[in-house]
């Protein structure tokens, strides 16, 4: 009885991030190659901020040996405690808002930014304790933070970020300048 | 007669004086005979007037007499012509009664200062005619009908400044006026309209409760500012009113004139009150008949239809609605201008309701029909239930007004029963889901879904899944059936929402997992009564069984009766 033709079987059906999220990119953050970041934008205008599969942190073997949150002597992003329906108390974040710093095995550190200004309402805890999620999962459960922009400017934010076509293009010309 | 007694001559005196209409005397002097408000205006005055005469008339003879002059003031009215005449060119004494009778001959058509015409020219036969045609018009059903009058807050005023007047006349006498004895303008104004409207609706009872109300409004704006000094005396009673309305509600006028002494009264209000040289105005007769309740089970079978409409910024995201599905049939049969619609819980867009159907009750409002025998409520379901195909409705039937709070309640001890097709991302044979089912009771960390978080609260909800089920489809699917506690959220249990439900069914099968169809099963719950006799109680195979019976039994009671 349903009124709805469902798309049954293949394992191509659309994922949960491909039925509810659009995707955004920022290539190279604060002019660091290859440092790219992946906002996932929620049809309810939710954002949740992911490594793209092209920074670093993703490539090469690297391990993580720690993550930190606390970004600064007065704040920490674990401090970020949201209160009712308004989330009052969100630490409010711009584009250049650290989230977290990660370092890697090699001692390589990297700093993982907001791209986008709004309310912080949760940073991913699980990859404190499973860092390897990040490594496995970045785009589902190795996501970095929970970010709700200002009811306003939901469209607005997404002015400075690239498409999905147009971060493939900018990886693939990246590709073509890259030495061999 | 008028059932005035000696006392009330000095209050029917100065009443008539400071400008009363005859019916305002009566009330004045607590006659709560219905009858005398009844008679025509202009006879209750000359009655009055008559009254007053007597008195003077009796001054000149023993005032002893006085008391037993009582009973003979019936009789003597008769005659009032003679003793007028009398009176004019005799009487020098009694020319205070003269110049107050001069003063009420020339008050006779003119507005009363305390009801404003409300009990002279605006109540009779030609309102009742306006009320009674009015409600011809609305077509509305009713045995009867209680009448309701709103008067403007000024009239208070008025009316506590005249009994100020004569409170001092009373206190003389060693009387006593209590107000709350005095007639309320609106008690006499519904004494006279009552029986008239009535005959004018041919014998339809006006009674004091009703579920139909008939509303008559009145208003005088040129006396609206007769309030206003009651703000600056007892400012704690006016709150400000975030709506433009007025300040000046009648309750809070009242109020404010309980607490205002009779010394701060008259310096900022004349007494009596002033004339004015226009009555009330009659607003529009409103119509209310009281809600109906309307209660019963629905089922959905589509997936694309969202409870209540789904419009964002003025636009409709979604064609139609469950609730608005239900409703129109419902609307036109019992010919309501609105409703409220009231579920046990909702699901989703995209989910089925299955079982016996999810709770749900409505509120018509102002229905013009409210009556409907169980026939006549089952032809309405057959109706809902033929508009279309993607819900179904079965118990429908008229309740009371606790039936919608009862909608609510116990949502949260409920059990709930899920169906979920689930995809894999991994090959999977039926030995690797079978352990599902000895799962019991697990317990869920789920925070808030980021498809719900920006409207509600970040939050941990612990919630139980009580038993799991599971159905092979192929290698990559499978149906899994769920009985969870109230308020789970099954699908990020099945994929997880970015991990922020612990643990989840990823985690459980160590693979992606993903959630393609929900439907949810509703058990029989007491909140809706079962309507005996509906077939749609029983489930769709042994219905197809008994009609078949029932009809097969026809057909061989048929060839009986011919062969006979």
């Amino acid at each position: 009885m349903d009124c709805v033709e469902q798309s049954n079987a293949d394992a191509e059906a659309p994922s949960v991030i491909d039925r509810y999220f659009t995707r955004w990119y920022r290539a190279d953050m604060k002019g660091k190659s290859c440092e790219d970041h992946c906002i996932l934008q929620h049809s309810n205008r939710l954002c949740v901020v992911t490594l793209a599969e092209t920074h670093p942190i993703l490539q090469d073997g690297r391990t993580i040996k720690s993550i930190n949150y606390q970004i600064s002597n007065g704040c920490s992003r674990l401090n970020n405690k949201v209160s009712g329906k308004s989330k009052r108390g969100a630490q409010f974040l711009t584009d250049f808002a650290p989230l977290c710093r990660i370092m890697c095995s090699d001692d390589t550190e990297y700093t993982i930014y907001s791209c986008i200004r709004g309310r912080l309402l949760e940073v991913n805890e699980n990859i404190l304790e499973t860092p390897n999620l990040l490594l496995g999962k970045p785009a589902t459960e190795g996501y970095i933070a929970v970010i709700l922009p200002k009811f306003e400017e939901s469209k607005s934010i997404t002015e400075n970020l690239l498409t999905r076509e147009e971060f493939e293009s900018v990886v693939s010309k990246r590709s073509l300048s890259q030495p061999p | 007669m008028l059932p005035l007694k000696e006392k009330d001559k000095p209050i029917v005196q100065k009443l008539l004086t400071a400008g009363c209409c005859a019916r305002c005397v009566l009330r004045f002097c607590c006659v709560s005979v219905q009858a005398a408000y009844r008679q025509a205006q202009h006879e209750t005055l000359k009655e009055l007037q008559t009254f007053i005469m007597e008195k003077e008339n009796n001054k000149v003879q023993d005032s002893a007499e006085i008391k037993p002059h009582n009973t003979e003031l019936s009789q003597t009215v008769e005659d009032p012509p003679c003793k007028k005449a009398k009176l004019d060119p005799t009487e020098a004494v009694q020319s205070e009664t003269d110049a107050a009778a001069m003063v009420t001959l020339k008050k006779e058509s003119s507005v009363c200062v305390v009801c404003l015409g409300i009990l002279q020219d605006l109540c009779g036969p030609d309102q009742a005619a306006k009320i009674a045609e009015t409600v011809k018009a609305q077509n509305y059903e009713f045995d009867t009908l209680v009448l309701s009058v709103s008067l403007p807050a000024q009239l208070c005023v008025r009316e506590h400044s005249c009994w100020v007047h004569v409170k001092k006349e009373v206190r003389q006498k060693g009387l006593v006026l209590d107000k709350d004895d005095v007639i309320q303008v609106k008690e006499a104004f519904k004494w006279v309209m009552q029986g008239l409207v009535t005959r004018q609706l041919e014998g339809v009872a006006v009674v004091s409760k009703s579920p139909f109300e008939v509303g008559v409004e009145f208003t005088h704006p040129n006396t609206e500012s007769d309030c206003h000094f009651l703000a600056k005396c007892c400012p704690d009673c006016f709150k400000p009113t975030k709506n433009k309305q007025s300040v000046f509600t009648r309750m809070a006028v009242v109020k404010a004139l309980e607490k205002i002494s009779d010394g701060k009264f008259l310096e900022h209000y004349p007494c009596p009150p002033s004339e004015q040289s226009g009555s009330c105005t009659p607003q529009d007769i409103q119509c209310l008949h009281v809600s109906v309740f309307i209660a019963g089970r629905y089922n959905k079978f589509c997936r694309s239809l969202p409870q209540t409409p789904w419009v964002i910024d003025g636009e409709r995201r979604m064609e139609s609605s469950v609730e608005e599905l239900i409703a129109a049939p419902i609307l036109s049969a019992f010919r309501a201008d609105g409703f409220n619609f009231s579920s046990s819980g909702r699901e989703d867009v995209d989910v089925r309701t299955l079982g016996n159907g999810r709770p749900f009750a409505m509120e018509l409002l102002n229905p013009h029909r409210s009556r409907f025998s169980k026939v006549e409520m089952k032809q309405l379901q057959e109706t809902i239930n033929k508009s279309s195909e993607k819900i179904r409705v079965r118990d429908l039937q008229i309740v009371t007004r606790e039936a919608m709070s009862r909608m609510k309640e116990g949502e949260e001890e409920k059990t709930k029963s899920y169906t979920a097709l689930v995809w894999t991302q991994k090959s999977i044979e039926n030995e690797d889901i079978s352990f599902i089912n000895d799962i019991k009771d697990l317990t869920l960390d789920q925070k808030t879904p980021l498809r719900v978080l920006h409207r509600r609260a970040l939050a941990i909800r612990q919630r139980v899944i009580h038993s799991m089920n599971v159905r092979f489809v192929d290698s990559h699917h499978f149906y899994l059936g769920l009985k969870t506690q109230a308020g789970t959220y099954i699908k990020e249990f099945v994929h997880g929402d970015f991990g922020r439900t612990k643990p989840n069914l990823c985690q459980l099968l160590k693979t992606d997992t993903d959630i393609l169809e929900l439907d949810v099963e509703v058990r029989i719950v007491a909140h809706v009564k079962e309507v005996k006799g509906d077939l749609l109680c029983f489930p769709e195979q042994v219905r197809i069984c008994l009609w078949a019976i029932q009809n097969i039994l026809l057909y061989f009671m048929h060839k009986i009766i011919l062969r006979q």
